[in-house]
């Protein structure tokens, strides 16, 4: 982990993309929620302004500022800033990934057994543990949680099919 | 006045019934390992405990929740003074001179002065709020629509005006929040809008997951991109070095005074406890005779920027129980805690719900003077923690995150959302988009919304209701003159003949 570190500033996506993608972003974001409010009637009905009126102007908004965000980032010079180095990002995925698979896994193996997975996975294979001892933990903590929340103060979480064959 | 002061003493009683006071200390505790943690932070890791709270009495759960949050202000300052590692982010200024303290051998003296600064700024806090929250409260009862939308816009401007970002990127996030708290069943005529068709967006975006996306999983992924590897000073506190630092630090009331005074400030406007610290760190080396040394490990580098950020994080509740306005994250989603126990907050809380709030102001002043005593004794315990190697660290954090999603609704879409919204939280803090003003926005959208539209319907649309009358007016002014903050004080600067200092950019 540490040789990683000493590699940050090296060559990566710059920071003048990412200003320009995020505020592109939020202006699509806008045009989406100006649509769905004009959907709904921005006007005056009846009863006083139809449900469309405060979203449309709040994305209106949204809008312009987006406009005047990505102006400002496109007039910034470019001084060859990065956002962040390929390794960087690389670590950054490194932890996303695995976060995209656990979420997208937990409705059906239920969340103990995933996140013993996640828990033994990330310490294995990235804090470079032994085996055992990531087990170890990755078992411990779900179970923690487990006592905690379904049995003290019977919050249920999802479970999956190892739950239901102890019984749960 | 004398009524409020029985109704205090009313709360005390409340609060050292022994069911509560395990809570305050458990709150505590876990407050100070959420401020330790990275990718913790007060506002996700209160939503995070939120669901275990559900089956509590209303009176207790806050005093477990503001508890956590005391703990977590605390906790910041370990990590910003042992190991050059702000736990939050109203810690960075702690930093600059705590650190550098620590690596001369004097981290006991930084870590006492911090801890006791902090415990003043919140002590001077919550007396502010015992005296001014009630009239504040008695004075709103009188509020209509209008006056409503003019607190709420009041407070929107303030973020504005007093963020150190730039003002476009503070109000798209700003009007972002709004637009996502809009999305779903419109409370006022009950038709669905934005939806597009998809069931899950029903019910909108719960800020609860934004929450825990934004400050929970973004933090842990620009945690995982810097690479972190703590290594710190050892953290060793005993009572002779507690009791020397004692000695000395009555010679900083003024200091502290003025760092109490900007805290409360920033806290009540809700530019929060981040820029209070900074501002109070900046106008102490002006003022202070040995500013030139600041950074070089001054103990009064430690005690303005603590002292402020405590001062800041307790006054933010102040239009929280008072008006129904939070002054920071954290204390939005104390409100929206308020929500699901099913009280409705604003100044009838203080007619209405008595034992509520005058147990959650009494829990303030026993919380913190608990929390000293915890964190002056157990410091080295909470210290180790941050030992632990984040690749462990990082998946159980994780696993709470999804948890914390989950039980809001009992819904394993929301833990979708929450990793969406981490990828954004991620790459707007990549960006200098502030995360705060968004949060807001995505609890207060509703209400604004409300307050704008039934001020707007009793003028037949005119936005002239709005400055109808002298109090409407002038909620509204100060609204536009926080909005416009940094071009009048470029402009006040500019007539007096000298370039504007970082004071006023920060």
């Amino acid at each position: 982990m540490t040789d990683l570190d000493v590699e940050a500033g090296g060559a990566g996506p710059s920071h003048r993309s990412l200003e320009v993608g995020v505020a592109a972003a939020m202006a699509v974001v806008a045009l989406i929620g100006i649509y769905g409010s004009i959907a709904v009637g921005i006007g005056w009905a009846a009863d006083g302004p139809r449900a469309g009126f405060f979203p449309f102007y709040v994305s209106l908004i949204v809008l312009i500022a987006s406009i005047v965000n990505m102006v400002q980032a496109l007039l910034h010079r470019v001084d060859g800033a990065v956002f962040a180095s390929w390794s960087q990002l690389r670590q950054v995925l490194s932890v996303l990934i695995p976060t995209i698979i656990y979420v997208a896994l937990v409705p059906y193996a239920g969340i103990y057994v995933m996140s013993g997975i996640l828990i033994t996975f990330f310490m294995a294979w990235f804090g470079r543990y032994p085996w055992l001892i990531a087990l170890a933990v990755g078992i411990a903590v779900p179970v923690l949680a487990f006592f905690t929340f379904e049995m003290w103060f019977l919050v249920p979480l999802p479970k999956g099919p190892l739950e239901t064959m102890l019984g749960y | 006045m004398l009524q409020d002061i029985a109704y205090l003493f009313h709360g005390f009683a409340v609060v050292a019934q022994p069911f509560n006071f395990v809570l305050m200390v458990v709150g505590i505790v876990l407050g100070v390992i959420v401020g330790v943690l990275p990718g913790l932070g007060g506002a996700n890791g209160i939503a995070i405990l939120l669901p275990l709270t559900f089956s509590m009495s209303p009176t207790s759960a806050i005093i477990m929740l503001s508890c956590i949050y005391w703990g977590a202000l605390f906790g910041g300052a370990i990590t910003s003074i042992l190991f050059n590692i702000p736990g939050e982010p109203w810690s960075v200024a702690t930093t600059f001179d705590g650190y550098p303290m620590a690596q001369k051998g004097k981290a006991g003296e930084a870590l006492t002065a911090a801890f006791t600064s902090s415990f003043v700024g919140a002590l001077f806090a919550v007396i502010v709020i015992t005296l001014v929250a009630p009239l504040v409260a008695s004075f709103a009862l009188e509020f209509g629509p209008p006056e409503i939308f003019a607190v709420y816009f009041l407070a929107f401007c303030s973020f504005v005006g007093l963020s150190k970002e730039p003002p476009a990127k503070t109000i798209a996030s700003m009007m972002l929040g709004f637009g996502l708290g809009a999305v779903g069943l419109d409370q006022m005529t009950g038709q669905l809008r934005l939806t597009f068709g998809f069931e899950q967006m029903l019910n909108g975006f719960d800020f609860l997951i934004a929450v825990i996306g934004l400050f929970g999983i973004g933090e842990i992924l620009l945690t995982m991109e810097e690479g972190l590897s703590f290594r710190g000073a050892a953290a060793k506190l005993n009572m002779k070095v507690v009791l020397h630092t004692w000695k000395e630090l009555p010679r900083y009331w003024l200091l502290s005074l003025r760092s109490c005074l900007i805290g409360c400030w920033m806290g009540i406007s809700p530019a929060g406890a981040t820029p209070a610290s900074f501002m109070s760190y900046g106008i102490a080396t002006r003022m202070s005779k040995r500013g030139h040394l600041f950074g070089t490990g001054e103990i009064e580098g430690v005690v303005a920027p603590e002292t402020a950020a405590h001062a800041a994080g307790t006054s933010a509740l102040l239009p929280m129980i008072s008006l129904g306005v939070p002054g920071s994250p954290t204390a939005a989603v104390l409100l929206g805690g308020l929500l699901i126990w099913g009280l409705q907050p604003g100044p009838l809380l203080f007619t209405e719900q008595k034992d509520f709030v005058w147990g959650l102001i009494a829990s303030m002043y026993m919380g913190n003077l608990v929390g000293l005593i915890i964190v002056l004794t157990c410091v080295p315990l909470f210290a180790s923690i941050l030992r632990i190697p984040f690749s462990v660290i990082a998946p159980i954090i994780l696993v709470f995150c999804a948890i914390g999603a989950y039980t809001v609704h009992n819904n394993t879409f929301d833990v979708v959302m929450m990793v969406v919204f981490g990828v954004v939280g991620y790459l707007m803090k990549k960006t200098n988009y502030p995360l705060a003003p968004m949060v807001l926005a995505i609890v207060l959208g509703d209400k604004a919304e409300e307050a704008f539209r039934q001020g707007l319907l009793s003028s037949q649309g005119s936005l002239d209701v709005f400055w109808s009358s002298p109090l409407v007016g002038t909620i509204m002014a100060l609204g536009l003159i926080a909005l416009f903050w940094p071009l009048i004080s470029r402009g006040i600067s500019f007539v007096r003949g000298h370039e504007p200092g970082p004071m006023t950019a920060e």
